[in-house]
Protein backbone atom coordinates (compact mmCIF):
# COMPACT_ATOMS: atom_id res chain seq x y z
CA UNK A 1 0.00 0.00 0.00
CA UNK A 2 2.85 2.34 0.93
CA UNK A 3 4.48 1.68 -2.43
CA UNK A 4 1.28 2.48 -4.34
CA UNK A 5 0.83 5.72 -2.38
CA UNK A 6 4.44 6.71 -3.03
CA UNK A 7 3.98 5.94 -6.74
CA UNK A 8 0.79 8.02 -6.95
CA UNK A 9 2.42 10.76 -4.90
CA UNK A 10 5.29 10.87 -7.38
CA UNK A 11 2.88 11.21 -10.30
CA UNK A 12 0.99 13.97 -8.46
CA UNK A 13 4.18 15.85 -7.63
CA UNK A 14 5.33 15.62 -11.25
CA UNK A 15 1.97 16.85 -12.54
CA UNK A 16 1.98 19.67 -10.02
CA UNK A 17 5.49 20.70 -11.11
CA UNK A 18 4.46 20.74 -14.78
CA UNK A 19 1.34 22.82 -14.07
CA UNK A 20 3.31 25.18 -11.86
CA UNK A 21 5.96 25.70 -14.57
CA UNK A 22 3.23 26.25 -17.20
CA UNK A 23 1.60 28.82 -14.94
CA UNK A 24 4.88 30.65 -14.42
CA UNK A 25 5.55 30.75 -18.16
CA UNK A 26 2.00 32.01 -18.80
CA UNK A 27 2.36 34.78 -16.19
CA UNK A 28 5.76 35.74 -17.61
CA UNK A 29 4.25 35.90 -21.12
CA UNK A 30 1.33 38.04 -19.92
CA UNK A 31 3.70 40.39 -18.12
CA UNK A 32 5.85 40.66 -21.26
CA UNK A 33 2.80 41.39 -23.43
CA UNK A 34 1.64 44.05 -20.97
CA UNK A 35 5.04 45.74 -21.12
CA UNK A 36 5.03 45.52 -24.94
CA UNK A 37 2.26 48.11 -25.19
CA UNK A 38 3.45 50.37 -22.36
CA UNK A 39 6.22 52.96 -22.79
CA UNK A 40 9.14 53.43 -22.64
CA UNK A 41 10.01 51.65 -25.89
CA UNK A 42 13.52 50.83 -27.04
CA UNK A 43 13.56 50.98 -30.88
CA UNK A 44 17.36 50.81 -31.01
CA UNK A 45 17.35 47.53 -29.07
CA UNK A 46 14.50 46.21 -31.21
CA UNK A 47 16.50 46.95 -34.36
CA UNK A 48 19.58 45.25 -32.93
CA UNK A 49 17.57 42.15 -32.02
CA UNK A 50 15.90 42.02 -35.44
CA UNK A 51 19.34 42.08 -37.01
CA UNK A 52 20.65 39.41 -34.65
CA UNK A 53 17.65 37.08 -34.92
CA UNK A 54 16.79 37.71 -38.56
CA UNK A 55 19.79 38.70 -40.63
CA UNK A 56 22.34 36.53 -38.84
CA UNK A 57 20.03 33.49 -38.97
CA UNK A 58 19.64 33.75 -42.74
CA UNK A 59 22.53 31.42 -43.69
CA UNK A 60 21.46 28.59 -41.41
CA UNK A 61 17.78 28.88 -42.39
CA UNK A 62 18.64 29.17 -46.11
CA UNK A 63 20.85 26.10 -46.12
CA UNK A 64 18.29 24.08 -44.17
CA UNK A 65 15.47 25.09 -46.55
CA UNK A 66 17.31 24.52 -49.80
CA UNK A 67 18.53 21.03 -48.86
CA UNK A 68 15.13 20.10 -47.44
CA UNK A 69 13.50 21.09 -50.73
CA UNK A 70 16.07 19.07 -52.65
CA UNK A 71 15.69 15.92 -50.59
CA UNK A 72 11.92 16.27 -50.58
CA UNK A 73 11.85 16.34 -54.40
CA UNK A 74 14.13 13.33 -54.54
CA UNK A 75 12.18 11.27 -52.00
CA UNK A 76 8.74 12.13 -53.32
CA UNK A 77 9.87 11.26 -56.84
CA UNK A 78 11.06 7.79 -55.80
CA UNK A 79 7.79 7.24 -53.93
CA UNK A 80 5.42 8.59 -56.57
CA UNK A 81 7.24 6.79 -59.39
CA UNK A 82 5.93 3.51 -57.94
CA UNK A 83 2.41 4.43 -59.01
CA UNK A 84 3.25 6.71 -61.94
CA UNK A 85 2.42 9.97 -60.15
CA UNK A 86 5.76 11.70 -60.74
CA UNK A 87 3.91 14.81 -61.91
CA UNK A 88 2.81 15.52 -58.34
CA UNK A 89 6.37 16.11 -57.14
CA UNK A 90 6.32 19.88 -57.63
CA UNK A 91 2.96 20.21 -55.85
CA UNK A 92 4.07 18.04 -52.92
CA UNK A 93 7.28 20.01 -52.57
CA UNK A 94 5.63 23.43 -52.50
CA UNK A 95 2.81 22.37 -50.16
CA UNK A 96 5.18 20.57 -47.77
CA UNK A 97 7.59 23.47 -47.70
CA UNK A 98 5.08 26.29 -47.24
CA UNK A 99 2.77 24.50 -44.82
CA UNK A 100 5.18 22.50 -42.70
CA UNK A 101 8.86 22.24 -43.44
CA UNK A 102 9.58 25.92 -43.98
CA UNK A 103 8.19 27.16 -40.66
CA UNK A 104 9.05 24.07 -38.58
CA UNK A 105 12.64 23.68 -39.77
CA UNK A 106 13.28 27.43 -39.61
CA UNK A 107 11.74 27.46 -36.13
CA UNK A 108 13.87 24.57 -34.90
CA UNK A 109 17.06 26.03 -36.36
CA UNK A 110 16.35 29.46 -34.86
CA UNK A 111 15.44 27.81 -31.53
CA UNK A 112 18.89 26.22 -31.48
CA UNK A 113 20.70 29.37 -32.50
CA UNK A 114 18.71 32.19 -30.93
CA UNK A 115 16.84 30.50 -28.06
CA UNK A 116 20.15 29.30 -26.66
CA UNK A 117 21.83 32.68 -27.15
CA UNK A 118 18.97 34.56 -25.45
CA UNK A 119 18.92 32.21 -22.46
CA UNK A 120 22.71 32.34 -22.09
CA UNK A 121 22.88 36.13 -22.34
CA UNK A 122 20.00 36.89 -19.98
CA UNK A 123 21.03 34.05 -17.66
CA UNK A 124 24.55 35.44 -17.37
CA UNK A 125 23.10 38.88 -16.70
CA UNK A 126 20.97 37.35 -13.93
CA UNK A 127 23.79 35.54 -12.14
CA UNK A 128 26.16 38.53 -12.41
CA UNK A 129 23.59 40.99 -10.95
CA UNK A 130 23.27 42.91 -14.24
CA UNK A 131 19.48 42.51 -14.18
CA UNK A 132 19.39 43.90 -10.63
CA UNK A 133 21.63 46.74 -11.85
CA UNK A 134 19.03 47.56 -14.52
CA UNK A 135 16.36 47.83 -11.84
CA UNK A 136 18.49 50.13 -9.69
CA UNK A 137 19.01 52.31 -12.78
CA UNK A 138 15.22 52.74 -13.03
CA UNK A 139 15.06 50.52 -16.09
CA UNK A 140 12.47 47.76 -16.18
CA UNK A 141 14.27 44.55 -17.24
CA UNK A 142 11.11 43.20 -18.86
CA UNK A 143 10.89 46.23 -21.13
CA UNK A 144 14.64 46.46 -21.77
CA UNK A 145 15.56 42.80 -22.17
CA UNK A 146 12.45 40.73 -22.84
CA UNK A 147 10.15 42.91 -24.98
CA UNK A 148 12.67 43.73 -27.77
CA UNK A 149 13.57 40.04 -28.14
CA UNK A 150 9.94 38.89 -28.14
CA UNK A 151 8.81 41.47 -30.67
CA UNK A 152 11.87 40.99 -32.89
CA UNK A 153 11.53 37.20 -32.99
CA UNK A 154 7.77 37.37 -33.65
CA UNK A 155 8.21 39.83 -36.52
CA UNK A 156 11.36 38.42 -38.05
CA UNK A 157 10.60 34.70 -38.13
CA UNK A 158 7.82 35.06 -40.77
CA UNK A 159 10.32 36.98 -42.91
CA UNK A 160 12.81 34.16 -42.52
CA UNK A 161 10.13 31.66 -43.46
CA UNK A 162 9.31 33.58 -46.66
CA UNK A 163 12.99 33.20 -47.59
CA UNK A 164 12.90 29.53 -46.53
CA UNK A 165 9.78 28.92 -48.66
CA UNK A 166 11.38 30.45 -51.75
CA UNK A 167 14.68 28.61 -51.29
CA UNK A 168 12.97 25.32 -50.41
CA UNK A 169 10.91 25.44 -53.61
CA UNK A 170 14.05 26.41 -55.49
CA UNK A 171 15.85 23.38 -54.04
CA UNK A 172 13.06 21.14 -55.29
CA UNK A 173 13.20 22.87 -58.66
CA UNK A 174 16.96 22.29 -58.99
CA UNK A 175 16.64 18.58 -58.27
CA UNK A 176 13.46 18.25 -60.36
CA UNK A 177 14.89 19.96 -63.45
CA UNK A 178 18.59 19.12 -63.35
CA UNK A 179 18.50 15.62 -61.86
CA UNK A 180 15.01 14.21 -62.49
CA UNK A 181 14.78 15.93 -65.89
CA UNK A 182 11.40 17.62 -65.44
CA UNK A 183 10.60 20.42 -67.87
CA UNK A 184 11.35 23.69 -66.06
CA UNK A 185 8.20 25.45 -67.23
CA UNK A 186 5.98 22.47 -66.41
CA UNK A 187 7.58 22.16 -62.95
CA UNK A 188 6.86 25.81 -62.16
CA UNK A 189 3.31 25.54 -63.52
CA UNK A 190 2.69 22.54 -61.25
CA UNK A 191 4.20 24.47 -58.36
CA UNK A 192 1.79 27.38 -58.72
CA UNK A 193 -1.24 25.38 -59.87
CA UNK A 194 -2.37 23.98 -56.55
CA UNK A 195 -0.77 26.51 -54.19
CA UNK A 196 -3.34 28.57 -52.26
CA UNK A 197 -2.97 31.71 -50.20
CA UNK A 198 -3.81 29.86 -46.98
CA UNK A 199 -0.92 27.41 -47.55
CA UNK A 200 1.58 30.25 -47.33
CA UNK A 201 -0.38 32.25 -44.78
CA UNK A 202 -0.71 29.33 -42.34
CA UNK A 203 3.07 28.88 -42.53
CA UNK A 204 3.63 32.53 -41.72
CA UNK A 205 1.22 32.40 -38.78
CA UNK A 206 3.12 29.36 -37.51
CA UNK A 207 6.39 31.24 -37.94
CA UNK A 208 5.14 34.20 -35.89
CA UNK A 209 3.95 31.87 -33.10
CA UNK A 210 7.23 29.92 -33.20
CA UNK A 211 9.22 33.17 -33.03
CA UNK A 212 7.25 34.24 -29.97
CA UNK A 213 7.72 30.83 -28.33
CA UNK A 214 11.48 30.73 -29.02
CA UNK A 215 12.08 34.18 -27.54
CA UNK A 216 9.67 33.56 -24.66
CA UNK A 217 11.36 30.34 -23.57
CA UNK A 218 14.84 31.84 -23.99
CA UNK A 219 13.92 34.89 -21.94
CA UNK A 220 11.99 32.92 -19.30
CA UNK A 221 14.74 30.36 -18.72
CA UNK A 222 17.47 33.01 -18.70
CA UNK A 223 15.52 35.37 -16.45
CA UNK A 224 14.99 32.65 -13.84
CA UNK A 225 18.41 31.04 -14.02
CA UNK A 226 20.42 30.73 -10.82
CA UNK A 227 23.45 28.97 -9.48
CA UNK A 228 26.26 30.41 -11.60
CA UNK A 229 27.67 28.86 -14.74
CA UNK A 230 25.91 25.54 -14.19
CA UNK A 231 22.55 27.32 -13.84
CA UNK A 232 23.13 29.28 -17.05
CA UNK A 233 24.03 26.05 -18.85
CA UNK A 234 20.85 24.39 -17.60
CA UNK A 235 18.78 27.43 -18.61
CA UNK A 236 20.25 27.31 -22.12
CA UNK A 237 19.47 23.61 -22.51
CA UNK A 238 15.96 24.03 -21.12
CA UNK A 239 15.29 26.98 -23.44
CA UNK A 240 16.17 25.00 -26.57
CA UNK A 241 14.42 21.79 -25.51
CA UNK A 242 11.22 23.49 -24.32
CA UNK A 243 11.05 25.77 -27.38
CA UNK A 244 11.58 22.81 -29.72
CA UNK A 245 8.84 20.78 -28.07
CA UNK A 246 6.45 23.73 -28.03
CA UNK A 247 7.15 24.38 -31.73
CA UNK A 248 6.05 20.83 -32.56
CA UNK A 249 2.98 21.11 -30.30
CA UNK A 250 1.88 24.47 -31.72
CA UNK A 251 2.59 23.21 -35.23
CA UNK A 252 -0.06 20.56 -34.75
CA UNK A 253 -2.52 22.96 -33.09
CA UNK A 254 -2.22 25.59 -35.85
CA UNK A 255 -2.44 22.94 -38.58
CA UNK A 256 -5.62 21.67 -36.94
CA UNK A 257 -7.04 25.20 -36.81
CA UNK A 258 -6.31 25.94 -40.47
CA UNK A 259 -6.87 22.65 -42.23
CA UNK A 260 -9.07 20.39 -40.11
CA UNK A 261 -12.26 19.54 -41.98
CA UNK B 1 23.90 58.55 20.09
CA UNK B 2 26.15 59.90 17.37
CA UNK B 3 26.07 63.37 15.87
CA UNK B 4 24.63 61.86 12.69
CA UNK B 5 21.76 60.27 14.64
CA UNK B 6 20.43 63.72 15.48
CA UNK B 7 19.61 64.33 11.80
CA UNK B 8 16.26 63.23 10.29
CA UNK B 9 16.45 59.71 8.87
CA UNK B 10 16.87 59.43 5.12
CA UNK B 11 16.10 55.73 5.39
CA UNK B 12 13.95 54.36 8.21
CA UNK B 13 13.42 50.62 8.52
CA UNK B 14 10.96 49.11 10.96
CA UNK B 15 10.15 45.46 11.65
CA UNK B 16 11.67 44.24 8.38
CA UNK B 17 11.30 40.50 8.01
CA UNK B 18 12.20 38.10 5.26
CA UNK B 19 12.33 34.32 5.21
CA UNK B 20 13.18 31.86 2.47
CA UNK B 21 11.09 28.81 3.31
CA UNK B 22 11.88 27.87 6.91
CA UNK B 23 15.06 29.98 6.98
CA UNK B 24 14.49 33.37 8.60
CA UNK B 25 17.02 35.84 7.17
CA UNK B 26 15.68 39.17 8.45
CA UNK B 27 13.86 39.05 11.75
CA UNK B 28 11.98 42.27 12.51
CA UNK B 29 14.98 44.47 11.76
CA UNK B 30 14.92 48.17 12.78
CA UNK B 31 17.45 50.67 11.45
CA UNK B 32 17.69 54.42 10.79
CA UNK B 33 20.14 56.01 8.37
CA UNK B 34 20.41 59.77 9.02
CA UNK B 35 20.49 62.05 5.97
CA UNK B 36 24.00 62.85 4.79
CA UNK B 37 25.63 60.16 6.92
CA UNK B 38 27.58 57.09 5.96
CA UNK B 39 26.33 53.93 7.62
CA UNK B 40 28.11 50.63 7.23
CA UNK B 41 26.39 47.38 8.16
CA UNK B 42 28.86 44.68 9.13
CA UNK B 43 28.14 41.03 9.71
CA UNK B 44 29.26 37.55 8.87
CA UNK B 45 28.40 35.53 5.80
CA UNK B 46 24.73 34.57 5.83
CA UNK B 47 23.82 37.16 8.47
CA UNK B 48 21.33 38.90 6.13
CA UNK B 49 23.37 41.88 4.88
CA UNK B 50 22.78 41.29 1.19
CA UNK B 51 19.10 40.49 1.68
CA UNK B 52 18.73 43.73 3.67
CA UNK B 53 20.23 45.87 0.90
CA UNK B 54 18.17 44.03 -1.76
CA UNK B 55 14.98 44.61 0.21
CA UNK B 56 15.71 48.33 0.46
CA UNK B 57 16.40 48.51 -3.28
CA UNK B 58 13.22 46.58 -4.11
CA UNK B 59 15.12 43.65 -5.63
CA UNK B 60 13.64 41.24 -3.08
CA UNK B 61 10.12 41.51 -1.71
CA UNK B 62 10.06 41.72 2.09
CA UNK B 63 7.57 39.59 4.04
CA UNK B 64 6.72 42.27 6.62
CA UNK B 65 7.77 45.68 7.89
CA UNK B 66 8.26 49.12 6.40
CA UNK B 67 11.12 50.86 4.60
CA UNK B 68 10.72 54.60 4.41
CA UNK B 69 12.88 56.73 2.14
CA UNK B 70 12.35 60.44 2.76
CA UNK B 71 9.32 59.51 4.86
CA UNK B 72 7.57 57.45 2.15
CA UNK B 73 7.13 53.70 2.54
CA UNK B 74 8.68 52.26 -0.61
CA UNK B 75 7.27 48.79 0.07
CA UNK B 76 3.74 50.11 -0.49
CA UNK B 77 4.59 51.87 -3.76
CA UNK B 78 3.52 50.83 -7.24
CA UNK B 79 6.25 49.87 -9.71
CA UNK B 80 6.33 53.24 -11.51
CA UNK B 81 6.47 55.18 -8.26
CA UNK B 82 9.26 52.90 -7.09
CA UNK B 83 11.19 53.52 -10.32
CA UNK B 84 11.01 57.26 -9.70
CA UNK B 85 12.45 56.73 -6.20
CA UNK B 86 15.27 54.65 -7.72
CA UNK B 87 16.18 57.60 -9.94
CA UNK B 88 17.62 59.23 -6.82
CA UNK B 89 19.55 56.13 -5.80
CA UNK B 90 22.94 54.84 -6.93
CA UNK B 91 24.21 51.34 -6.35
CA UNK B 92 27.66 49.77 -6.54
CA UNK B 93 27.37 45.99 -6.78
CA UNK B 94 29.84 43.56 -5.26
CA UNK B 95 30.86 42.19 -8.66
CA UNK B 96 30.50 45.62 -10.34
CA UNK B 97 27.61 44.22 -12.52
CA UNK B 98 28.66 46.26 -15.54
CA UNK B 99 26.68 45.57 -18.73
CA UNK B 100 29.18 43.61 -20.78
CA UNK B 101 27.33 44.24 -24.04
CA UNK B 102 27.98 47.99 -23.72
CA UNK B 103 31.20 50.03 -23.74
CA UNK B 104 32.31 51.73 -20.54
CA UNK B 105 30.95 55.17 -21.49
CA UNK B 106 27.47 53.73 -22.09
CA UNK B 107 27.63 51.88 -18.80
CA UNK B 108 28.48 55.08 -16.96
CA UNK B 109 25.68 57.11 -18.53
CA UNK B 110 23.18 54.25 -18.78
CA UNK B 111 20.72 55.67 -16.27
CA UNK B 112 20.89 59.16 -17.76
CA UNK B 113 20.31 57.87 -21.31
CA UNK B 114 17.56 55.45 -20.25
CA UNK B 115 15.64 58.23 -18.52
CA UNK B 116 16.28 60.57 -21.46
CA UNK B 117 17.99 63.07 -19.20
CA UNK B 118 20.93 63.02 -21.59
CA UNK B 119 21.09 62.58 -25.38
CA UNK B 120 23.37 59.77 -26.59
CA UNK B 121 25.62 62.21 -28.48
CA UNK B 122 26.19 64.16 -25.24
CA UNK B 123 26.66 61.07 -23.12
CA UNK B 124 30.21 60.19 -24.09
CA UNK B 125 31.85 63.50 -23.09
CA UNK B 126 29.80 63.42 -19.89
CA UNK B 127 30.98 59.86 -19.18
CA UNK B 128 34.60 60.94 -19.69
CA UNK B 129 34.08 63.73 -17.10
CA UNK B 130 32.62 61.28 -14.58
CA UNK B 131 35.36 58.73 -15.24
CA UNK B 132 37.91 61.44 -14.46
CA UNK B 133 36.25 61.91 -11.05
CA UNK B 134 37.05 58.28 -10.22
CA UNK B 135 40.59 58.53 -11.55
CA UNK B 136 40.14 56.93 -14.97
CA UNK B 137 41.38 58.41 -18.23
CA UNK B 138 39.34 59.06 -21.39
CA UNK B 139 40.88 56.03 -23.13
CA UNK B 140 38.87 53.77 -20.81
CA UNK B 141 35.56 55.08 -22.16
CA UNK B 142 35.69 53.04 -25.36
CA UNK B 143 36.77 49.79 -23.71
CA UNK B 144 34.49 46.87 -22.96
CA UNK B 145 34.06 45.94 -19.26
CA UNK B 146 35.77 42.59 -19.92
CA UNK B 147 38.94 44.47 -20.87
CA UNK B 148 39.19 46.09 -17.42
CA UNK B 149 40.91 44.85 -14.26
CA UNK B 150 38.83 44.24 -11.12
CA UNK B 151 39.83 47.59 -9.61
CA UNK B 152 38.99 49.46 -12.80
CA UNK B 153 35.63 47.70 -13.01
CA UNK B 154 34.83 48.84 -9.46
CA UNK B 155 35.78 52.41 -10.38
CA UNK B 156 33.57 52.31 -13.49
CA UNK B 157 30.76 50.88 -11.34
CA UNK B 158 31.29 53.77 -8.89
CA UNK B 159 31.20 56.21 -11.81
CA UNK B 160 27.88 54.67 -12.91
CA UNK B 161 26.53 54.87 -9.36
CA UNK B 162 27.29 58.60 -9.05
CA UNK B 163 26.48 59.63 -12.65
CA UNK B 164 22.92 60.74 -11.90
CA UNK B 165 24.03 62.65 -8.77
CA UNK B 166 21.97 60.43 -6.44
CA UNK B 167 20.78 61.34 -2.95
CA UNK B 168 21.52 57.87 -1.62
CA UNK B 169 24.31 55.53 -2.68
CA UNK B 170 24.43 51.85 -1.73
CA UNK B 171 27.70 49.94 -1.67
CA UNK B 172 27.63 46.15 -1.59
CA UNK B 173 31.00 44.82 -0.40
CA UNK B 174 32.89 47.56 -2.28
CA UNK B 175 36.37 46.14 -1.61
CA UNK B 176 35.72 42.42 -1.99
CA UNK B 177 38.15 40.79 -4.41
CA UNK B 178 40.54 43.74 -4.45
CA UNK B 179 44.07 43.91 -3.08
CA UNK B 180 44.49 46.07 0.08
CA UNK B 181 45.93 49.04 -1.82
CA UNK B 182 43.19 49.06 -4.45
CA UNK B 183 40.65 48.55 -1.67
CA UNK B 184 41.96 51.67 0.08
CA UNK B 185 41.82 53.62 -3.19
CA UNK B 186 38.20 52.58 -3.78
CA UNK B 187 37.31 53.52 -0.19
CA UNK B 188 38.93 56.94 -0.60
CA UNK B 189 36.99 57.49 -3.83
CA UNK B 190 33.76 56.48 -2.11
CA UNK B 191 34.33 58.94 0.74
CA UNK B 192 35.31 61.71 -1.68
CA UNK B 193 32.33 61.22 -3.99
CA UNK B 194 29.79 60.82 -1.19
CA UNK B 195 31.03 64.07 0.41
CA UNK B 196 31.07 65.88 -2.95
CA UNK B 197 27.46 64.89 -3.66
CA UNK B 198 26.30 65.40 -0.08
CA UNK B 199 24.68 61.98 -0.40
CA UNK B 200 23.64 59.45 2.21
CA UNK B 201 25.76 56.30 1.99
CA UNK B 202 24.61 52.82 2.98
CA UNK B 203 27.23 50.09 2.75
CA UNK B 204 27.50 46.46 3.69
CA UNK B 205 30.81 44.77 4.18
CA UNK B 206 32.75 42.28 6.26
CA UNK B 207 36.03 44.12 5.58
CA UNK B 208 36.70 45.93 8.88
CA UNK B 209 39.43 48.15 7.45
CA UNK B 210 37.06 49.30 4.72
CA UNK B 211 34.23 49.83 7.22
CA UNK B 212 36.38 52.10 9.36
CA UNK B 213 37.52 54.12 6.38
CA UNK B 214 34.08 54.86 4.92
CA UNK B 215 31.70 54.82 7.92
CA UNK B 216 30.43 57.53 10.24
CA UNK B 217 28.30 54.91 11.94
CA UNK B 218 28.62 51.16 12.03
CA UNK B 219 25.78 48.72 12.70
CA UNK B 220 26.24 45.01 13.20
CA UNK B 221 23.70 42.52 11.90
CA UNK B 222 23.49 39.04 13.38
CA UNK B 223 20.78 36.46 12.67
CA UNK B 224 18.63 39.01 10.87
CA UNK B 225 18.63 41.74 13.55
CA UNK B 226 20.78 44.77 14.32
CA UNK B 227 22.57 43.88 17.55
CA UNK B 228 24.81 46.94 17.89
CA UNK B 229 25.07 50.40 16.39
CA UNK B 230 27.56 53.14 17.19
CA UNK B 231 30.20 55.54 15.89
CA UNK B 232 32.86 53.98 13.66
CA UNK B 233 35.52 55.25 16.08
CA UNK B 234 34.07 53.06 18.86
CA UNK B 235 33.94 49.84 16.91
CA UNK B 236 37.03 48.40 18.65
CA UNK B 237 35.70 49.36 22.09
CA UNK B 238 32.04 48.54 21.62
CA UNK B 239 31.66 46.43 24.74
CA UNK B 240 29.49 44.07 22.70
CA UNK B 241 30.87 40.49 22.67
CA UNK B 242 29.49 39.81 19.19
CA UNK B 243 31.10 42.94 17.74
CA UNK B 244 34.35 42.25 19.61
CA UNK B 245 34.55 38.73 18.23
CA UNK B 246 33.76 39.90 14.71
CA UNK B 247 36.30 42.73 14.82
CA UNK B 248 39.00 40.42 16.19
CA UNK B 249 38.09 37.70 13.69
CA UNK B 250 38.19 35.21 16.55
CA UNK B 251 36.68 31.73 16.44
CA UNK B 252 36.01 31.97 20.21
CA UNK B 253 32.93 33.90 21.25
CA UNK B 254 29.14 34.03 21.02
CA UNK B 255 29.05 33.83 17.20
CA UNK B 256 29.05 30.18 16.24
CA UNK B 257 29.62 29.55 12.55
CA UNK B 258 27.99 26.46 11.07
CA UNK B 259 31.16 24.60 10.14
CA UNK B 260 31.37 20.83 9.91
CA UNK B 261 34.70 19.33 10.84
Amino acid sequence: MQGVLAFLGGIGAGLFAILSAAGQVALFALSALWHTVRPPFYPRLLGRQMLEIGYFSLPVVALTAIFSGMVLALQSYTGFARFSAEGAVATVVVLSITRELGPVLAGLMVAGRIGAAIAAEIGTMRVTDQIDALTTLSTNPMKYLVVPRLVAATVVLPMLVIVADILGVMGGFIVGVFKLEFNAGAYMTRTWEYLKFEDVFSGLVKAAVFGFVIALMGCFQGYHSKGGAQGVGAATTNAVVSASILILVFNYVITELFFAR
Amino acid sequence: MTEADARPPKIRIRGLSKAFGQKVVLDGLDLDVPAGSSLVVIGGSGSGKSVLIKCILGLIEADAGTIEIDGRNVLAMRARERESVNEHIGMLFQGAALFDSLPVWENVCFGLIAKRRLARREAKPRAVEILAQVGLGPEVAELSPSELSGGMQKRVALARAIAARPDIIFFDEPTTGLDPIMGAIIDALIVEQVERLGATAFSITHDMASAQRIADTVAMIHKGSIIWKGPASEIRNSGNPYVDQFVRGSTEGPIQMEVRR
